[in-house]
């Protein structure tokens, strides 16, 4: 027994996760594990817990949980980026050594595209979507809950990883042959390719899930060519998921036989072909990339329009060079690895067709400022995210197009111009995206406005940081600093650059608290949005009250043309005076369900047991997988009546039925 | 009043804008940049395209600065703004297809050298004869062998100006990629293939190299030096190694093997064995990526 004990012990604890960090997270973990389970007993809300978020298949509130889960994925992504910048800050001087720095840097860039960005993304998908086309849920509500849950034990895996095993640490690209078990002993790997994969079921669930959605489920007389611009950017954005993520899942899966059974597709030896995973990764990778720039831009193109009080500029072009890029972004991926030989033809292809996709990216740029011009803008942090985006993304994509003129990326590739360039694109456009979507939906979600000068604080620090961090970066790039060194020598001239980025980090930092400051400060004091139109919307989102009833629409409104809520307005006509009692009719619900959340845990039990190859709990976790389809399978039982008194009670207390 | 503010503020931001370009420009010229200060004809090509880009990327950027900062401030929703507002106004017959023309116009311009050059620099230079050096990547060092002068470093190399050398890259450990930034672009290096890669010097001096592809615990050791000098001092060096050094045997290759850093090293000869004799992939016989010239050296070894 007791050497069964120690063998649990430094199996799960290996040496390298009893550091000061490694601890220190423990003990915080720990700490916080103990809060939450005494609050909820303390506060007898166990129950409650379980029966309105656990198991809730309504929309609206699976997007607040991805909202949870993303902010603390940006805390936890975040305070990574803050270890890699103090380790950079001064020559050979290193507060964590290679072995941690390696962890931090492959978890800091894995949770900030697939569990930060990804979720922030279906946040705003979940909540905002079934609103603004007019519909009363998504296609499928059950497989969405299915996908939160997927996701949120997939990111579990992952970050139980830091202190139970050992993290990944070859990246966030996990190129073979260093993810090979020659060159990579120890669980971390497993987990990154497990809880990638798992997380990336749900992925796909929810690309599915919301290309049916819009599809099917538009209100009457919204036609494509009438949607808002933030639902074509989340129809595109979802068919870019749905053919992206099978390549990435191939990837991941064959790496993960080479390490567990032993198989050769990409190893060193044994005839493997490492080039082959790359070409699968980036096959997915740079889809990706646009899967998380699209819905930004959706939002921007929804900011932009109302705080200018004018309608949005160029719609046609805006979908054609929307639908363009969905297409072209298939056919790029070489631009990641010019350096691996194809040849000048292949190189010369695909310089060019990265070229290409930066035309329809172009025409947005300028459609947006016309939207602008000639309208009236209220400044406020959400249009203020946008302001600084425009500028930000245009440097951003001009230093993408020097990456894609081949001799020069000869230089480029792998230096820290390449790390500045995507954070770059990535911060400046989808997280200045995703803050300017949740300042300007946050009313709509919580029922309550974010602080604006709270706001314009937190917006300040983190553009000022943003540009302080990277704009060094560039500039060490050119100095041929190359990226993921966990420290470098005095005397190439690299130190001076490094103190301002990681000055620049912690600004950020302070963006990062303002925020959380803000939503804690405006839950309590915050203005509450009663009339469920603080901005003067033109979308049918802001035609309900804020936050929406779980039916949505009482009566499903009949849509005219593009910006249908402005001409309701405009015609005194907004839904909060139409609807007569009469009108009311039963609905159908969907009803709560725990088999998503139990599939979650079923995927995690045997994702665990995978990563440590202990079989009998891998094969009790994927029984309990098989179970759980099972049991959806033969569960008729899925609607709950909605009577239409409670609906009239639940209008007339918004003062929303006519007497 | 309020105006006054806004306007002194909005000088104050050009202000840092025109003094942070100032910075960039200044210490542009600092020999730290490396990439912009490339000592031989490739990184040269390659830095004359990069600024060519540049530029262009300058113009686009100037023109929506322009476009973006008139709009915000004409259009701003301040009381007896007089400027005109125009809700309906949200297409429009020329403009828009320009959005697509501008854009087109300016990556036209870029992708035209860019193609010339990538076919170029694919290409040795064809009457001069190159030194052939066989780089492979260990963890966490760099073998390189010399086949024509039958010797071996670690660590370091010794090149001779104004002669193109040919690198075959290949790798007996996780990828990495060959990259001296004085000299020009970098090259992966990977097991199972072998990809060619050429620099030239075109001035002496010492220049360092490292990999720029991540490849385990001690990557950021992985720095080299390049040792560029004349033709004569060249053969010296060659001469002194093969004659002083001691011989490099399987046994010491295999030590090379080990998961750990090391210093330089020279060896008198190497064993054939320690080069892949097969490798797959389109790159062999300089393959694809280096287009056939007249030159026999090109392909020469194997
Ligand atoms: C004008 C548009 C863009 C162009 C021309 C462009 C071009 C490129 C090129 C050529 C590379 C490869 C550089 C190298 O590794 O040597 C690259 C890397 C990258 N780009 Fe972009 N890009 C653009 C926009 C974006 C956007 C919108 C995003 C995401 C929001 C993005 C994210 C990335 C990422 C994450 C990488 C590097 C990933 C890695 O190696 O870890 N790019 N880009
Ligand atoms: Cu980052
Ligand atoms: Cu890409």
């Amino acid at each position: 027994m007791p050497a069964f004990l120690l063998y649990l012990v430094h199996t799960l604890f290996p040496p390298d996760t009893r550091q000061p960090t490694e601890l220190g997270a423990d003990f915080m973990i720990l700490v916080t594990g103990i809060g939450i389970v005494y609050i909820l007993t303390r506060y007898k809300k166990w129950r409650w817990l379980w029966r309105e978020w656990l198991t809730t298949v309504d929309h609206k509130r699976i997007a607040i949980l991805y909202l949870i889960a993303a902010i603390a994925m940006l805390f936890r992504g975040g305070v990574d980026a803050l270890m890699l910048r103090t380790n950079l800050a001064l020559p050979n001087v290193q507060p964590i050594g290679a072995l941690e720095y390696n962890e931090v840097f492959t978890t800091h860039g894995t949770i900030m595209i697939f569990f930060m960005a990804m979720p922030f993304i279906f946040a705003l998908f979940n909540a905002v979507i079934p609103l603004q086309i007019g519909s009363r849920d998504v296609a499928f509500p059950r497989l969405n809950a299915m996908s939160y849950w997927l996701f949120a034990f997939g990111a579990m895996l992952f970050n139980i990883s830091f202190v139970v095993g050992g993290s990944p640490n070859a990246g966030w690209t996990g190129y073979p042959p260093l993810t090979e078990l020659a060159f990579n002993p120890g669980p971390g790997e497993s987990y990154y390719f497990l809880s990638l994969l798992i997380a990336g079921i749900g992925t796909t669930i929810t690309g599915i899930n919301f290309l049916v959605t819009i599809i099917r489920m538009r209100a009457p007389g919204m036609t494509l060519m009438r949607m808002p611009m933030f639902a074509w950017s989340t129809l595109v954005t979802s068919a870019l998921i749905i053919f992206a993520f099978p390549p990435l899942t191939v990837a991941l899966a064959l790496s993960l036989l080479d390490r567990t059974f032993g198989s050769s597709f990409f190893t060193l030896g044994h005839g493997g072909m490492p080039m082959m995973y790359v070409n699968l990764f980036w096959l997915f990778g740079h889809p990706e990339v646009y899967i998380v720039i699209l819905p930004a831009f959706g939002i921007f193109s929804e900011v932009v329009p109302t705080f200018s009080k004018k309608r949005l500029f160029g719609y046609t072009t805006m979908v054609i060079s929307l639908v363009s890029i969905m297409f072209l972004a298939y056919g790029t991926w070489v631009h990641h690895f010019f350096t691996m030989g194809a040849g000048p033809t292949v190189n010369a292809f695909f310089g060019l067709s990265t070229m290409l996709i930066a035309i329809p990216t172009g025409v947005k740029i300028f459609n947006w400022i016309f939207t602008m011009w000639g309208g009236r803008i209220r400044i406020t942090v959400a249009m203020l995210y946008q302001m600084a985006f425009i500028p930000t993304f245009v440097v951003g994509g001009a230093t993408g197009i020097m990456l894609s003129v081949v001799p020069a990326d000869y230089q480029l590739h792998n230096s820290y111009w390449v790390v500045a360039h995507f954070h770059n694109v990535l911060i400046g456009g989808t997280v200045f995206g995703l803050l300017s979507g949740l300042y300007y939906w946050w009313p709509k979600m919580f029922g309550f406005i974010l602080n604006e000068r709270q706001g314009k604080v937190g917006f300040w620090l983190f553009v000022i940081g943003f540009w302080v961090t990277f704009l060094p970066q560039y500039l060490l790039g050119l100095e041929g600093m190359t990226r993921r060194m966990y420290t470098y020598p005095f005397g190439f001239g690299w130190h001076e650059l490094n103190v301002i980025s990681t000055l620049g980090a912690f600004t950020m930092g302070a963006g990062f608290i303002a925020l959380v400051y803000n939503i804690l400060w405006s839950l309590r004091y915050g203005e509450r949005d009663l009339t469920g139109d603080p901005w003067n919307g033109r979308t049918l989102e802001w035609a309900l009250p804020s936050p929406a009833p779980e039916y949505n629409f009482a009566r499903i409104p009949v849509v005219h043309g593009v910006d249908e809520f402005w001409a309701m307005k405009e015609q005194g006509m907004t839904l909060a005076n139409q609807l007569r009692p009469q009108d009311v009719k039963a609905l159908e619900l969907p009803k709560n369900t725990g088999m998503p959340f139990m599939l979650g845990l079923s995927f995690f039990v045997g994702g665990f047991g995978m990563v440590f190859e202990w079989w009998p709990i891998a094969i009790f976790g994927g029984l309990g997988v098989v179970a759980c389809l099972i049991y959806a399978a033969f569960d008729y039982d899925d609607k709950e009546p909605l009577p239409a008194d409670v609906i009239r009670h639940t209008e007339g207390t918004f003062g929303r039925l006519q007497a | 009043m309020r105006r006054r503010v806004r306007s002194s503020r909005r000088a104050y931001r050009m202000l840092a804008l025109a003094a942070l370009g100032l910075g960039l420009l200044v210490s542009g010229c600092g020999p730290q940049y490396v990439v912009l200060h490339p000592k031989g004809p490739v990184g040269q090509s390659e830095l004359h395209l990069m600024a060519f880009a540049a530029i262009a990327m300058a113009v686009v950027i100037l023109v929506v600065f322009v476009l973006f900062g008139i709009a915000v401030v004409r259009f701003r929703d301040y009381p007896g703004n007089r400027n005109p507002y125009t809700p309906h106004w949200h297409s429009h017959k020329w403009l828009e297809p320009l959005w697509f023309i501008i854009p087109a116009v300016i990556l036209t311009v870029i992708a035209v050298p860019t193609v010339n050059v990538t076919y170029a620099l694919a290409k040795l230079p064809p009457s001069k004869d190159p030194v052939v050096i066989n780089v492979t990547s260990l963890n966490w060092k760099w073998l390189f062998e010399y086949p024509n002068q039958k010797i071996a470093t670690v660590n370091y190399l010794y090149i001779p100006v104004g002669k193109p050398v040919l690198f075959h890259l290949t790798a007996d450990s996780p990828m990495n990629t060959f990259w001296v930034p004085s000299l020009g672009g970098m090259e992966y290096t990977m097991p199972g293939r072998i990809l060619p890669l050429w620099l030239e010097a075109s001035k002496p001096g010492v220049y360092w190299g490292h990999s720029g592809q991540f490849s385990g615990i001690g990557f950021e050791k992985m720095f080299f030096y390049v040792h560029a000098v004349s033709g004569p001092k060249f053969t010296a060096w060659a001469n002194r190694v093969r004659a002083t050094a001691r011989p490099m045997t399987l046994t010491a290759y295999h030590q090379l093997l080990r998961f750990n850093t090391i210093g330089a090293e020279s060896y008198s000869s190497f064993p054939a064995s320690t080069w892949p004799s097969v490798s797959h992939g389109f790159t062999l016989r300089g393959g694809m990526y280096l287009l056939k010239s007249n030159n026999p050296g090109a392909t020469a070894q194997h």
